[in-house]
This record gives structure tokens, sequence and C-alpha cells, in this order.
């Protein structure tokens, strides 16, 4: 295992060149920055967000003439799985609950417990187990303004500024103030925080911070995060009532308009069936797994934008689609790893991103966007990446420079995650490099919601990376973390609020609103056989698909 | 710069594209044989092979749990666990995956236990039956001492127990595999969370904020920032301090905000 001996031989030239970029970085010598205007161009040439081809118009819905992402315009204009009758409905209704929380992610654990804390049954459905969610895959951190020469104030400076000035204000309002109570409940609930021995809570700067407010859990702050929440709202079971397995494919309304509950699928027995709620929460995080143009993606195999595709179509605007993170470094070798992140610390340490010749095309420490295009024109348009057998395409992250400037030890001692990651194929990124490319991070934008996490629709709250407007055009590392437990505390609170106004029981539910959406696509002219949401991504290979000679393909998933 | 330039067929999202030449070698999913590339994760073997996860899946790279996988290879009488998404095939594996175990889970009110050997005994009393066999920790993928946890959580040293299971993704393969029929996941969880609340410091800095947040404190200021225009806005963020990377004993100027 380990590089091909291809690879090792371009290696080599990797080795030989690093002399001499050794003594250009001791001179202080960068490769030269862009300047604005360069920047400007290489974005709009290259970065998928500002191209124009690969985006289109979406023709219906409240968002109608935004223009967004080929994938995802897809996804919106699509037919539902399923369309039946009340009477239908009724029959096909298995529970009935207060809260109805779809998504078991971070955000959508948060809402159950407040929900349930608020006086409500809660049953939280969610497609894969509880738990598996872009949530447990974040290493960094979550901030909050938790120190004394820190504020709320300077957070929402640094949130604002991070989001060109674009996030929606209120939004960061309740973002930066509700952090420090947010940090303060999770420590309550048992959350092994990193610590001074006194108890003070340790920080770091991240990328963006004016103070340093970026906790963490060792290198698995996600995780750490989703594993308390879980374990709590366990300890609640009472109350708190858990189907996995369990597969939202649309939002249901009574007579009055309002969201009551939804429809679901189960991938096993292939059911449907359906939760009557008073009120519903939509936490089903982000749409990685549509691999816009192609991208690999960091996300789980769910993320895959159905909770958008459900919202959509019960009349909830879009905020933000426009815009898409994308990592510049992800794993592009070994295939195992592939579209993994590689921190940026990486390059902080002083590994140099070369091409095939082993030569340097870009400043290693400009802004995410930036450095994603220049990689992206390295390879595509001056065919300068790396090939791979598996028929991926890379640039050089020189991680061994790390060990020349830092001395002997310093990958490991810095990256120790990574570099076991990478041993586990038998490369030593403290002697070899990487191979990276860019990789499909975190979905900026989202349904459109109140700094009450409540939508347009009455009865419809939605939580976490399903939602836009917080984080603006471009998400600042450790906000996310924090945006699904503000928000997802906040949606379950005043979802409970909600409920308790809430007149007597459900009555019958309809799909009125999805039948108007079909009748919309029809008279916009899009004629399609497409099914969405999608569940599951579908990488079956067209080589087994031809032989599938009698099954159909509903959005991802087999029929 | 290269002279020929190559041309550029890329693979998308997660299907890879295989060159001519890959070679293919037979593994044995829950006893049938499928040709993949040798190069491909356990996880993308199985997919290549045809089959569509609605199990099994999760996180895709290795922190989820989802992917237990048990397997064998010809001729050898060794058993082997792995994560399928972190784990390369191998010629002739026979192997099967574990979507699921049972474990019981006890139910606890956190703010009314303590980081004691009692609770863990009233919890989890079957830990005294480990027989220090040290199968739980062969079998872990994350290669966490778990027969150490479990030893410590049954002399009530909660905290090495949290320390030693950090790491943990809840996978179940211990669980699995373990003759006292522990349930190693949970214990360590509940081990955690009493360490993190009774036994390390609590944040006491923290509480003055969280008080002056519940008073208001910063209702005004936030009002404001909200109604600013963008220009005031740019200002603002152009000003701010900065708290150097080395920040010991280091004071902002501008003390109003905070
Ligand atoms: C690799 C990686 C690293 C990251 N690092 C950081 C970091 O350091 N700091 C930070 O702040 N943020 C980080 N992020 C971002 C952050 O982790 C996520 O944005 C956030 O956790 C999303 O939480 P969520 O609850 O909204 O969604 P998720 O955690 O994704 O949960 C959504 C849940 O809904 C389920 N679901 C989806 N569709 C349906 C359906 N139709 N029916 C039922 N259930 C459904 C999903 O399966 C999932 O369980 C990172 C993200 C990734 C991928
Ligand atoms: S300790 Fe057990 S449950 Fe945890 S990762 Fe190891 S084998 Fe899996
Ligand atoms: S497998 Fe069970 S009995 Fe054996 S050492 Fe581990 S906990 Fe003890
Ligand atoms: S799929 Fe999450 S650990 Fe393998």
């Amino acid at each position: 295992m380990g590089y091909t001996p291809e690879m090792l031989d371009l290696i080599k030239k990797v080795e030989a060149s690093r002399p001499e970029r050794l003594e250009r970085s001791k001179k202080g010598i960068d490769f030269e920055p862009l300047t604005l205007a360069g920047r400007e161009e290489v974005l709009s040439k290259f970065h998928p967000d500002y191209k124009d081809d690969g985006r289109r118009d979406v023709k219906i819905g409240p968002s109608k003439g935004e223009s967004y992402p080929d994938e995802f315009v897809d996804v919106l204009e699509s037919k539902a799985r399923l369309l039946v009758s009340g009477a239908e409905l009724d029959k096909l209704t298995d529970y009935e609950t207060d809260v109805l929380v779809i998504g078991g992610g971070g955000a959508g654990t948060a809402a159950a417990l407040m929900a349930q804390e608020n006086g409500c049954k809660v049953i939280v459905a969610t497609k894969l187990r509880h738990g598996d969610a872009n949530t447990v895959m974040a290493e960094g951190g979550i901030q909050g303004a938790t120190q004394e020469v820190d504020s709320p104030y300077y957070h929402y400076l640094d949130v604002i500024g991070g989001g060109h000035f674009t996030n929606t204000p209120e939004l960061v309002a309740a973002l930066t103030n509700d952090a420090p109570l947010v940090i303060e409940w999770l420590e309550r609930l048992g959350l092994m925080f990193d610590k001074d021995p006194d108890g003070r809570l340790r920080v770091r700067h991240g990328g963006g911070t004016s103070r340093k407010r970026m906790h963490s859990s060792g290198d698995m702050t996600g995780s750490a995060i989703m594993r308390v929440l879980r374990d709590e709202s366990r300890n609640r079971s009472g109350d708190i009532n858990v189907l996995e397995f369990s597969s939202a494919v649309e939002i249901l309304k009574d007579s009055q308009g309002r969201a009551a509950g939804a429809l679901f699928y189960n991938m096993e027995t292939e059911e449907y069936f359906v939760i009557k709620a008073k009120a519903t929460i939509m936490a089903t995080g982000g749409y990685g797994r549509l691999h816009i143009q192609g991208f690999a993606t960091t996300n789980h195999y769910g993320a895959t934008a159905d909770g958008l595709v459900m919202g959509y179509r019960a009349g909830v605007p879009m905020a933000f689609m426009h815009s898409t993170q994308y990592h510049p470094t992800g794993v592009a070798f070994p295939e195992q790893n592939i579209g993994l992140l590689i921190t940026e610390k990486v390059r902080g340490l002083g590994a140099n991103l070369l091409n095939t010749d082993a030569e340097q095309f870009v400043f290693e420490r400009e802004p995410r966007d930036v450095e994603s295009a220049c990689i992206i024109r390295e390879c595509m348009e001056r065919g300068n990446g790396i090939i791979t057998a598996t028929g991926r395409v890379g640039v050089w992250l020189d991680s061994p420079m790390i060990e020349i400037l830092e001395g002997p030890g310093a990958v490991k001692r810095e990256l120790p995650a990574k570099h076991i990651q990478f041993m586990r194929y038998g490369i030593d990124i403290s002697k070899v490099p990487m191979l990276v490319y860019p990789t499909l991070h975190y979905q900026n934008g989202g349904l459109t919601i109140t700094d009450d996490s409540a939508t347009n629709v009455s009865g419809l709250f939605a939580a976490g990376e399903t939602t836009g407007g917080v984080h603006g055009e471009n998400r600042l590392m450790g906000n996310s973390l924090l945006d699904i437990t503000v928000f997802g505390r906040r949606a379950g609170t005043n979802a409970a609020a909600y409920v308790k106004n809430f007149d007597g029981e459900v009555g019958n539910v309809n799909m009125d609103h999805v039948d108007a959406y079909h009748k919309e696509l029809a008279e916009a002219g899009v004629d399609t056989d497409r099914v969405a949401p999608l569940v599951l991504p579908n990488y079956t290979r067209e080589e087994v698909m031809e032989k599938q000679l009698t099954t159909n393909y509903q959005g991802g998933l087999r029929a | 710069m290269s002279e020929a330039k190559k041309e550029i067929r890329v693979a998308t999202g997660d299907r890879a594209i295989l060159p001519e030449g890959t070679k293919l070698v037979p593994i044995y999913i829950m006893g049938k044989q499928y040709q993949v590339p040798e190069t491909m994760t356990i996880q993308k073997a199985v997919e290549y092979a045809g089959y569509q996860f609605i199990r099994s899946c999760g996180c895709r790279g290795g922190i989820c749990g989802a992917c237990p996988t048990i397997y064998r290879v010809a001729g050898d009488y060794h058993l082997h666990f792995c994560l399928a998404c972190q784990t390369v095939v191998q010629e002739d594996m026979y192997l099967t995956q574990m979507p699921f175990f049972p474990a019981n889970r006890a139910a606890y009110e956190i703010e009314e236990v303590d980081a004691s050997a009692e609770t863990i005994m009233k919890l989890y009393p079957e830990v005294m039956k480990c027989v220090a066999c040290n199968t739980c920790t062969k079998s872990c993928p994350m290669d966490i001492e778990v027969m150490e946890y479990v030893n410590a959580a049954m002399r009530g040293d909660i905290a090495k127990a949290a320390r030693l299971s950090f790491d943990c993704i809840q996978c179940g393969l211990c669980s699995s595999r373990c003759p006292a029929q522990i349930q190693h996941f949970h214990l360590a969880q509940l081990c955690r969370r009493v360490h993190a609340k009774y036994q390390v410091p609590q944040a006491e800095h923290l509480k003055p904020r969280v008080a002056a947040i519940n008073d208001g404190k910063f209702v005004d200021v936030l009002k404001e920032l909200v109604g600013d225009s963008e220009d005031t806005l740019r200002e603002l963020y152009v000003a701010r301090e900065m708290e150097p990377q080395d920040s010991k004993g280091w004071q902002p100027e501008e003390k109003q905000f905070l």
C-alpha cells in the first residue's frame, strides 16, 4: 500500500525542490499573494459559487428566480415520492405527539431536550442511527465569548465580518448572545471540555476571530457534544421517543395550513407512515452528498438536502443557498480517505502546495474560497494536477516541510490524528507529502428562519445546517456547532411555547401544498420524473445499474 | 511546466473511476463472492459489488461507529474487527457487518448521581464480572484500552475510565465479544459525563457572564449592532483590537462592551 511507484517518482521532484523552498522560507519569501483583482478573477473563473455554468434559476416555489447550483435546483424541481389523500394519510397515522423533530443530529437533539424540559412529549425521527450526522464529524471546536476580555459584542463583529456583512443581523445577535449560555449548558450536562486545572475553559483563536473563543473537547468536539446530548435524551426516553431509520419525505399540514407532522418512509420494510404533531422542527442538516459539480465531500452519508426540499414545498423561502463552503484541502489519496478534511493548520505550519512538477502555484494563506479556486485552476485549466489510479486529481501538500522548519517529530506532535489516519495506509506524512483537492464542506444557506427558529409556516420550526442566514455567505470555523446548539435550543423552547397555545388536538392532515407544488412544476414547464427528497445518495456503478433491469430508483433509493 | 497536458477525466463524488489494469480481488460479502478492486475500503467495495447501504453506513469517516465489521481471511483462524469505512479489502476476506448490537443502557438523573464506584455498581453491576480476558481491547477498532477503562470504572477511578474511553465511537464491537456481557460503551459514557460534571472543577469565570446575559446585559449593545449600517459595521470590524497569540495578561483598551 502507500503511494504507487508512479506517484513516488513524482514525489522525488518534490524532495528535490525542498532545499530551494526552505531557503526562500527562511528568508521570509512567500509565493506572491494575489491582488484583490487577481482574487476576483480566479474566483469568478474557478470557484464553483462564482462560475456561471453549473447553476441555474429555480423556476418555482417561494424563492423562484434565485440562482442555485444545478444539483440543488434538480432536487427542488422534483416530484414528491408520494402524493395521497387526507383519508389515506389518516390510515397511515402511527404516532401522535406534541413536538416532532426531524433529524437526530446536534440541532435536533438539542431541540428535543428543550421541548421536553418545557413540558412536551417529543418524537425524534431520524434517517440513520441517532447521531449518524455531520455533528459527530466536527473536530475543531465551538465558539462562545466566555472570557473576560471578550463579549458577545466582539463575537458579533467577527461573525458578521467573516460573512462579508451579508448575515441576517437578528440571527447573529441571537447566536452570540446565547453562546456562553450554551457552553455552560454543555458543561452542566457533563461535556469534557478542555480546561485548565482550575476549571477555566481553554480557548484558542480560529480563522477570523479577534478574541480567543474556540472551545474544544480534544480533537473530537462534535462527537463529544453529540454523545452527551444523545445520552441525555436517552435518560429522558419516557418523554423523548427516538425512531431511527425513519426518513421524513414530506411535511404534512392541517386544514388551516399549519405544519402538522410529517410523512415517513421505512427504507427496510418500504412502508410509509405518518407522525402527527402540533409542532414540527426541521433539523436535517446539510447537502454535501449532492456532490455539487462532482466535488467529494466531508459530510456524512445522509446529507442529501431532504429538509430543504420538504421545507421549500411547504412554503419556506431559501436564504443564502447560492453560497457553499469548499474546504481547499480535502484528501485526494488514498481513495479510502477521499474528501476528508485536512485542517488549515498544516499550511499554517509551513507545508507548501505544489503541482505535478513540484512548483508552487499559490500563496498558502489565501482565504478559503480563493485557495480552493487556485487549486482547481492548477488542475483543470493548466493540467498540472497529479492524477491517481482511482481517477482523482490533486496537488501536493508538502507536510515534510514542517519537519524541516519545526524540527523532527513536529508532524506527529502537531497533527497526531492525521498522522495516524495516513499511517493506516502506509503513508508517513512526516516523510512524504499528502495529495489534496478542494472538498464540499458546508452548506452556508438553507431555510429562512427568525431568531425564534420559526419559519413563515406556522407550526414549522427549523434549526442547524438546514437553515441559512446566520453565517451569511461565509461561516467561520466553530460557529456551526454553536449555531446548532443555540438555534436547536431556541427551536425546542419556542415549539413548546407554540404547543402550549395550541387549541385542541391536531386535526386531519393533508398534502394539498404538495399537490399545488406539482401543479406549479407543470405550469413552469418542468417536465421531469426526478423524485426528491433523495433520502440517500446513489453510489451504484453504471455497470451494475445497466443490469438492474427491473429496478426503479426513486431519488437516490432503490424501489 | 509539463509538456503534454494530461487528459483530465476525474472521478466525481464517491464513485471512483477504475483505470484499466486495476487488479480485482475476490472478497466474500456475507458468504457470497464478489470481485472488487484491491485498493478499496470494505465500505466502498460493498457498494462497488452492487449493494446500497441502508444500514452500516454513517459518517464514512471513521467517527460515527455505524460500520463495525468482522472478518476472517481464508486459511487463517484469526478473527479481525474493523470499521468498514477505514479498512482496505484483502483477497479472500470473509466479512459480515454488524449494524446494531443490543446493549441495555441504565437511565440516570445526571443531577442526582455522583462520580463514585457506588454509582457504577448501582447502574452497571455486571462490570464486577469482568474476567480480564482482554477480548474487548483486542476487538476495538479505535485502539482503546477497553479492559483498562472497565477495570478503572470498577475500582471507582472514574477519571481514568473517562480519559481512557475518550475516543470511543460506541460501535459495540467490544460488547459483542465480552464473555461477561458487559455493556462497555454505555458505561464509558456515564463515566465521562460524571467525571466532567463532578470531578473536574467547573468554569467559575463563566458564571458571571451567564448571569449578565440572563439579566439582559448585552441586549441593547446587540440591538444597536443589528441596526448599524454596513459602513458602520465595517469601521467597527476594522477597528477591532486583536488578542495576540500569546495573550497572557493582555487587556484590550476598549472595555465598555465587555
Ligand atoms: C468534517 C466536518 C468537520 C466540521 N468541523 C466543524 C468544527 O470544527 N466546528 C464547527 O462549528 N462546525 C464544524 N462542522 C460543521 C458542523 O459539524 C455541522 O454543520 C453541524 O454539526 C450540523 O448539525 P445539524 O444538527 O444541523 O445537522 P447534522 O448533524 O448533519 O444532523 C442532521 C440529521 O438529520 C438526519 N436526516 C437527514 N435527512 C433526514 C430525513 N429526510 N429524515 C430524517 N432524518 C434526516 C441526518 O441523517 C442527521 O442525523 C464540521 C462539519 C464536518 C462535516
Ligand atoms: S470501546 Fe467498544 S464501543 Fe467503543 S470504539 Fe472500542 S469497540 Fe467500539
Ligand atoms: S471482554 Fe469483558 S470480560 Fe473480557 S476483559 Fe473485556 S470487559 Fe472484561
Ligand atoms: S461509517 Fe462512520 S465509522 Fe464507518
